[in-house]
């Protein structure tokens, strides 16, 4: 008696082998086996997924769904858009350039032309919330009263802090007539649309109904291209499709749009190679040739991202003078750099990819060029003959936006030392580096830093602001390089109060530019938002954004 | 037997004192801030001194410790900075997926481990002796995230027999769905118990099998099966103490293979406090599994106590 099942597995003839010895026990062996392998084939009927996305995020935790969700900007991208809507969207429909601002709960907005800090939006008609209340005028106010009014019953005290960044700009609020609101600046702000585009708008109805913010969390109402069916922290978030979407383009193709938290990189990429997620963020760099071949779609597109140097600019270091640091940048081999890390890069020549319609046109051009900085360093006063360069640098293990630290500083280092320069590195966990940042490096009694190594977002002109104006310097914001050009700042300032969009661009265009010209920092990188995808996964189109569009997607069953 | 009970749960106050008192403590000589964990990098310094005064870490430490513990003792744990969840509901959830993967983990190796540790004890000097050996040696010298991505990659990946990572949707049931999600952690884990209890429990049949009474009972012409139950009886208490030890440890030291599985339980929990600085989340777990350890050493002794007449407690 030959068990085909056996006999298809090679495990025929290994039941031959038996033959000679017992037949009994040759019989039961036969029974034992076919039982294994049954069995074997019990396990590998995974439950049928229809239509279901499963994505592996880098998320320690499932980010917070109440509509003001944390994790950083893979918060927004997967418990934000998706589920909510703000007045202001991103637009993920021009793949081919970075990302800019569309209508989202507002079809238009538009500053008072008396009063500059007014801007007047003109709210959608006809949206309708998860629990199937209609989107009104008062529940824009409800929600900014959400963030701002410590005084409203609902005032999220607990999680409204952590979005001061993106609402402190905003100094009253009021609604207008049943379509229409206005929101009120401190100071005449052009930028506050992009800063309003992470204050997402939540059903009221399912707050009185539910009462509080921690169990909002568990069943909120937005007016997103998802719902949330189910949340289990630390597991996962499971979203079905909303057929009511208002925007009628981007109903999500998908049934189901289920989220993982997994933080390790190896445990994503063996959830992705065994079929238990579709799709995973941040692949390591060192795991995509062999996701390649395995016929895995692995997708980049550049966005506002920049690994950089941080260079102190204050009198204390040598990398004060300009010349030390045009030599830094034109003595490092992106290319080589970009071939380490399995292009998920490109090399960067300022804060913004040159793509972008406010890089600007500045005179310096960061290509790998080792002679001109040596010629620049001996300018300077280094190399043979005179000093050595000496450099501290504080480099993180890990952390959003920070790529591979450690393998890429190890990098820089080797390139720097080729051109004599020394490089002492102090590696410190992400948030020990975001508490040196908030701090100015030349405050009394702080330890001598010279560099500080991150890798940030610049989505847009509110956070180059951040990093680049002179007012923004610690404790106001994160110039901790303390870089201060007069030029810049008066051209952003103006940049602020212009409303015409054109000047406006232009304004900020020569603004960066300058920066590049000045070379505050080392520009090392652009990330290219690298993300991994089973074969099954088609229609994604990968926007130049920190933020996604899942409608779009369909996976094959 | 009452009494030495009640004295060892007293004994058990002093100690969560200490291990609460030394957790909080080292969380705060490390550097790092929760506050960085839960804003945005961008966020300026008054935001930061804002929530920092939301959340009372503007007080003193001892003030901090004094309030921590006086909340906990009325069984109030706090909120974790990092997702503002209540401490005590998150740790029941992660405890218990921990106390699934532990047991299980514990059971596997408990039975492997007897197993070969018996066989190896009774054929001593053979090549069953040092097979069973050898593999007590592997096993607690493999290090268990290195041997959890081989099965990985061999389960996994290559076979696709057994899911990865993670308990499995939603809640915890004991169905298929779930379990296949247990199988890989839980033989991962359970490879240091077997060795460590196959050594153990090697050592002690030798040592019974040389004892006298063993002589007698063979000379009394008891058959095999019979002396093999004697052999047990004896073996059990000492058996008992290292796999009640080694669930202890499983409780709290799963840390690696938890990460490795995604699995959602205290040792994932625990990690990600650490990176995050979420202090409620830190202190509450640890007290906990100090707890559950003291609890678990205590059961060990009563269990043990009531196999063997010999250990009789006052």
């Amino acid at each position: 008696m030959k068990n085909p099942i056996l006999t298809l597995c090679g495990l025929g003839r290994r039941d031959e082998y038996f033959k000679g010895r017992a037949t009994n026990r040759r019989s039961k062996k036969s029974i034992l086996v076919s039982a294994v392998i049954l069995g074997a084939g019990l396990l590998a009927s995974a439950p049928l997924h229809a239509q279901t996305l499963r994505v592996g995020m880098t998320t320690s935790d499932v980010p917070t769904t109440g509509g003001i969700p944390d994790n950083g900007s893979e918060g927004g991208r997967f418990a934000g858009y998706p589920i909510f809507d703000a007045l202001v969207n991103w637009d993920f429909t021009k793949t081919d350039q970075i990302s800019d601002l569309t209508p989202g709960l507002a079809t238009e907005w538009h500053i008072d032309p008396n009063d500059h800090k007014r801007w007047i939006f003109t709210l959608r008609e006809g949206v309708r919330f998860h629990d199937g209340t209609a989107f009104k005028a008062d529940d824009v106010i409800w929600n900014f009263d959400r963030h701002l009014n410590e005084a409203a019953p609902h005032f999220d005290k607990a999680q409204a802090r952590s979005y001061r960044t993106y609402t402190s700009m905003v100094e009253k609020y009021e609604k207008i007539d049943d379509t229409h609101v206005a929101l009120y600046t401190r100071v005449p702000f052009s930028m506050l649309p992009y800063l309003i585009s992470r204050v997402f708008m939540v059903s009221p109805t399912q707050y009185a109904k539910i009462g509080n913010w921690q169990d909002f969390q568990k069943a909120p109402a937005g007016t997103g291209p998802f719902k949330v069916e189910k949340v289990t922290p630390r597991t996962s978030i499971e979203l079905v499709r909303n057929d009511d979407y208002w925007d009628k383009t981007r109903v999500p193709k998908l049934k189901r749009l289920v989220l993982m938290p997994i933080p390790d990189a190896n445990t994503r990429l063996a959830a992705l190679r065994s079929g238990q997620v579709d799709w995973v963020e941040y692949p390591a760099p060192d795991s995509i040739p062999g996701l390649k071949a395995s016929g895995f779609q692995i997708v980049t597109k550049p966005y506002p991202h920049v690994w950089a140097w941080h260079a102190n600019n204050s009198d204390a270091s040598p990398i004060s003078d300009r010349r030390v640091r045009l030599a830094l940048n034109y003595g490092l081999d992106r290319k080589s750099l970009v071939e380490m890390l399995g292009g998920t890069a490109i090399p960067a020549r300022g804060p913004w990819p040159d793509s972008y319609k406010y890089f600007g046109r500045p005179s310096e051009n960061y290509t790998y060029n080792p002679d001109k900085a040596r010629a620049l360093l001996k300018e300077a006063g280094y190399g043979p003959g005179g000093k050595t360069l000496k450099l501290k640098v504080q480099v993180p293990t890990a952390g959003s936006g920070n790529m591979v630290p450690l393998p890429m500083a190890e990098f820089v280092q080797q390139s720097y030392k080729e051109l004599g320069i020394e490089t002492e590195y102090t590696v410190v966990d992400w948030g020990t580096m975001l508490n040196t940042m908030r701090q100015r490096p030349d405050r009394p009694g702080a330890p001598h830093l010279d560099v500080v190594n991150h890798g940030l977002p610049i989505s847009d002109p509110t956070q180059f602001f951040l990093n680049f104006h002179g007012s923004s310097a610690p404790p106001n914001g994160s110039n901790w390089s303390l870089y201060k050009n007069p030029k810049v700042d008066a051209l952003l300032d103006k940049a602020f109060e212009s409303f015409e969009p054109k000047e406006r661009d232009e304004l900020i265009a020569q603004a960066h530019a300058l920066v590049v010209d000045d070379a505050p920092w080392v520009f090392v990188v652009h990330d290219l938002n690298p993300r991994a995808l089973s074969p099954k996964v088609k229609g994604f189109k990968q926007a130049q954004s920190w933020y996604q569009d899942f409608t779009q997607v369909t996976v094959d069953e | 037997m009452l009494l030495y009970t009640l004295r060892r749960i007293l004994y058990a106050v002093p100690i969560a004192l200490a291990v609460s008192l030394v957790c909080f403590m080292l969380v705060h000589i490390a550097p790092g801030d929760p506050i960085d964990a839960i804003l945005p990098p961008d966020a300026s310094a008054e935001t930061v001194a804002l929530v920092r005064k939301d959340y009372g870490l503007d007080k003193p430490l001892p003030v901090q410790f004094g309030l921590w513990l006086a909340h906990v003792v009325q069984g109030d744990f706090g909120r974790s900075i990092a997702n503002r969840r209540l401490v005590a509901d998150e740790l029941v959830s992660a405890a218990s997926k921990t106390f699934i993967l532990a047991t299980t983990a514990a059971s596997l190796g408990f039975v492997i481990g007897c197993i070969l540790g018996g066989l190896a004890g009774a054929f001593r000097g053979t090549l069953i002796d040092r097979a069973a050996v050898s593999f007590a040696v592997g096993g607690v010298s493999v290090p268990h995230y290195w041997l959890g991505m081989v099965l990985v990659i061999i389960f996994s990946v290559t076979l696709g027999w057994l899911p990865s990572m993670s308990a499995g949707p939603g809640d915890w049931a004991w169905d298929w769905l779930h379990i296949r999600h247990l199988i890989l952690p839980a033989i991962t884990l359970s490879v240091i118990p077997a060795g460590l209890v196959t050594r153990t429990v090697r050592g002690v049949v030798v040592e019974i099998l040389s004892q006298d009474f063993m002589t007698t009972l063979r000379g009394k012409g008891l058959r095999r099966l019979m002396l093999t139950v004697h052999v047990m009886k004896n073996a059990a208490p000492t058996a008992l103490a290292v796999m009640g030890l080694q669930l202890g440890y499983l409780m709290g030291g799963s840390i690696l293979v938890e990460t490795v599985f995604a699995w959602p339980g205290t040792g994932m929990m625990l990690n990600q406090a650490i990176f995050q600085r979420d202090i409620p989340v830190l202190q509450g777990t640890t007290l906990v599994l100090a707890m559950i350890f003291v609890a678990l050493n205590l059961l060990v002794d009563l269990i043990q106590t009531a196999l063997d007449p010999r250990m009789r407690r006052t």
